[in-house]
């Protein structure tokens, strides 16, 4: 079984400012961790790759220091890490950074399953996930709660959704997108974090994945940002003073008035 | 204080820190009410190469890689101690039970037991007290006689650390009555041996994650393979154990004590008296600025022994005896200083300091009481001093 795990690095804060002149993230400063959501999905492909045998191989697209976080997969227990890093990159929109993550998996040939956490905390968009599985023209499984089973050719996945929970079945190969219900994260061992700091992680540039200008980083985005804000916040509440018993009988109004609309 | 630590032992810190944070602090008053062993937190830390620390490559461990072993054992204990004392000791008892085996056990007896203490699949206790041998080891009632190729065991040992939980003990019994200290001998004893059983279970003032157990021998017979060294040896196994291992129990002194200034100092910072932070009077500044250079000479002596035994010093009896003496009395000053500084909080439950310091108190006393130990650094002054008289 050779399992890819595309992580991303992501600002350590669910509160990251906006800059909203140029509608992007202000990422200055705040220190950069693994994308929490990913480290599920990490999980969840050391958790099988242990059951069934074969590999994990983490993947992400950055600047060169993002290799800071394929190091702390290693760590955890990652076998292998691919880092894809070329200034053309630069700019990319989530069609384009799937686009090149697919054809890095592509390259890789063999693989069986890709996974990803549901969501980047920064962008929050969970659209790279389906991207990938566009882009390979893979079926895909979305918000996975829980694996059920994995073996050569199929997989059985929990979909966490709204008012429920699906049960999907699908042929290999797959990408799927997990959430944190899937698991607890295991913690880096000591040999993991030696191994993490020899291991040789190659880099792949635009050209070892054969992509050509047009298709990737900012010339390969068709998303174009208009404005970015931070939504205001809006407080409707209202305030009363007054004696206990007048008090319930006001937020029970109120409750019933709601009720009623 | 930068100790400029390696790399490797950087790991190790970073990552019983982590370990601290996500699985200890959040239970740790928990198992402390219900004077419960922490099976799960044990198991991570095993997931985590923790228990190879001090066990060399070549029995499944990775001593080499930290430079010997001493050191990794003692930044190891040090951080989870500033979480938890009981969790720690539980931790570091393993080292301890190992010790005798890593010490003076035969290649064979290396190779059968070390690979599982090494990957945490299994835990070591260290049994020499009993009721009536603490302090004096040559009061040992636990007898083994020799029957065919086995000895048969007979006795009782108390207030054993992983009693209960380990797998695999370290047990000192005499062979030979009529030579006191010098008639004792050391043997290996596997949980489910015929004869062997577990007695009462300890209700502690501290440490109390931990579990302390009697061990009850009626007629158990152990392979004559599972001596360690030689009849009559137990002693000096013992002693060169104890040793070895004492460093450990001052660096969880240390833990505890950062752990306690840790809690004062931000207590400090935020509560207000009299319109002010109280570490801004100056009666608390100095509380405050005396604790944390204790617990730093503390811990440069403790770092000092450590890097002397993993460096290959044969001699170190009174180094450990000292590093052992100052650093549990400083965990028991500063702790009581901390729950001070809390003032009533600190007395409650609800704050971790009073835990702290029914923890440190331990630390004065067991692997050697520090009067004990104050024996030990004497007689090894009285030596060098007559030594250099001649």
């Amino acid at each position: 079984m050779r399992i890819v795990v595309a992580v991303k690095q992501v600002p350590d804060t669910s509160e990251v400012r906006i800059d909203e002149e140029r509608g992007t993230l202000i990422r200055e400063g705040v220190p950069s961790i693994l994308n929490p959501f990913d480290e599920y999905a990490l999980e969840e492909a050391m958790k099988w790759r242990d059951e069934l045998g074969g590999t994990v191989t983490v993947i992400t697209m950055g600047p060169p220091q993002a290799e800071a976080v394929l190091r702390e997969a290693v760590a955890m227990g990652a076998d292998e890490a691919v880092l894809l890093s070329d200034r053309a990159f630069a700019g990319a929109d989530t069609w384009a950074t799937s686009h090149t993550l697919a054809k890095a998996v592509e390259k890789m040939g063999d693989v069986d399953i890709v996974m990803t956490g549901k969501q980047a905390i920064d962008g929050d968009t969970a659209q790279t996930g389906p991207g990938i599985a566009a882009s390979l023209d893979w079926p895909q499984v979305t918000f996975v709660g829980k694996v059920r089973e994995i073996n050569e050719d199929n997989i059985i996945a929990e979909r966490y959704v709204e008012g429920g929970c699906e049960i999907i079945r699908s042929t290999l190969p797959v990408v799927i997108t997990v959430l944190k219900d899937a698991n607890t994260p295991r913690l880096p061992s000591l040999r993991g974090k030696m191994k993490a700091r020899k291991i040789e992680i190659p880099v792949w540039g635009m050209e070892d994945i054969d992509l050509s200008g047009d298709e990737v980083g900012l010339d390969g985005s068709p998303t174009r940002v208009v404005k970015i804000t931070t939504p205001e916040i809006v407080s409707n509440g209202e305030i009363h003073h007054a004696e206990p018993e007048e008090l319930a009988g006001l937020i029970v109004d109120a409750l019933l008035g709601k009720e009623g609309e | 204080m930068n100790y400029y630590l390696s790399e490797e032992l950087n790991d190790i810190k970073e990552l019983c820190a982590e370990i601290s944070e996500k699985y200890i602090i959040p239970v740790r008053a928990e198992l402390d009410v219900e004077n419960r062993f922490p099976a799960e937190i044990i198991k991570v830390m095993a997931d985590s190469d923790l228990f190879g620390i001090y066990i060399p490559e070549e029995y499944g461990g990775s001593a080499e890689m930290f430079g010997g072993g001493s050191m990794a054992l003692c930044v190891a204990t040090e951080e989870l101690s500033k979480a938890c004392g009981g969790i720690a000791v539980s931790f570091a008892a393993n080292a301890l039970g190992a010790m005798p085996i890593l010490i003076s056990g035969s290649d064979e007896q290396k190779r059968k037991y070390l690979p599982d203490l090494a990957s945490g699949s299994k835990l070591a206790g260290f049994a020499l007290t009993e009721s009536e041998a603490g302090s004096d080891a040559g009061g040992v009632k636990t007898k083994a006689v020799k029957d065919g190729d086995s000895y048969i065991l007979n006795g009782t040992k108390q207030w054993i650390t992983n009693g209960g939980q380990a797998q695999i003990y370290t047990v000192i019994a005499q062979t030979d009555t009529s030579r006191g200290a010098r008639g004792l001998s050391a043997f290996i004893v596997e949980e489910g041996t015929p004869g062997f059983s577990y007695g009462k279970k300890e209700d502690k003032m501290g440490i109390r994650a931990s579990s302390t157990m009697e061990l009850i021998f009626e007629d158990c017979r152990v392979p004559a393979e599972n001596m360690i060294a030689r009849e009559g040896y137990g002693f000096i196994v013992a002693m060169k154990t104890l040793n070895k291992s004492r460093p450990g129990v001052a660096a969880q002194a240390v833990g505890i004590a950062q752990g306690a200034l840790d809690e004062a100092a931000q207590y400090a910072s935020e509560r207000v008296q009299f319109g002010q932070k109280i570490n801004s009077f100056q009666g608390i500044q100095f509380m405050l600025a005396d604790m944390a250079t204790q617990v730093e000479a503390a811990r440069a002596l403790v770092y000092s022994t450590a890097k002397m035994i993993d460096s290959g010093e044969k001699k170190y009896e009174k180094e450990s005896a000292m590093a052992k003496v100052f650093a549990s009395d400083v965990a028991m000053k500063v702790t009581t200083d901390a729950v001070q500084i809390l003032g009533g909080y600190g007395y409650m439950k609800e704050y971790p300091v009073e835990k702290m310091m029914r923890d440190a108190k331990i630390t004065q006393i067991y692997e050697g009481t520090n009067q004990i130990q104050r024996s030990v650094i004497a007689s090894a002054l009285i030596k060098e001093t007559a030594a250099r008289g001649k």
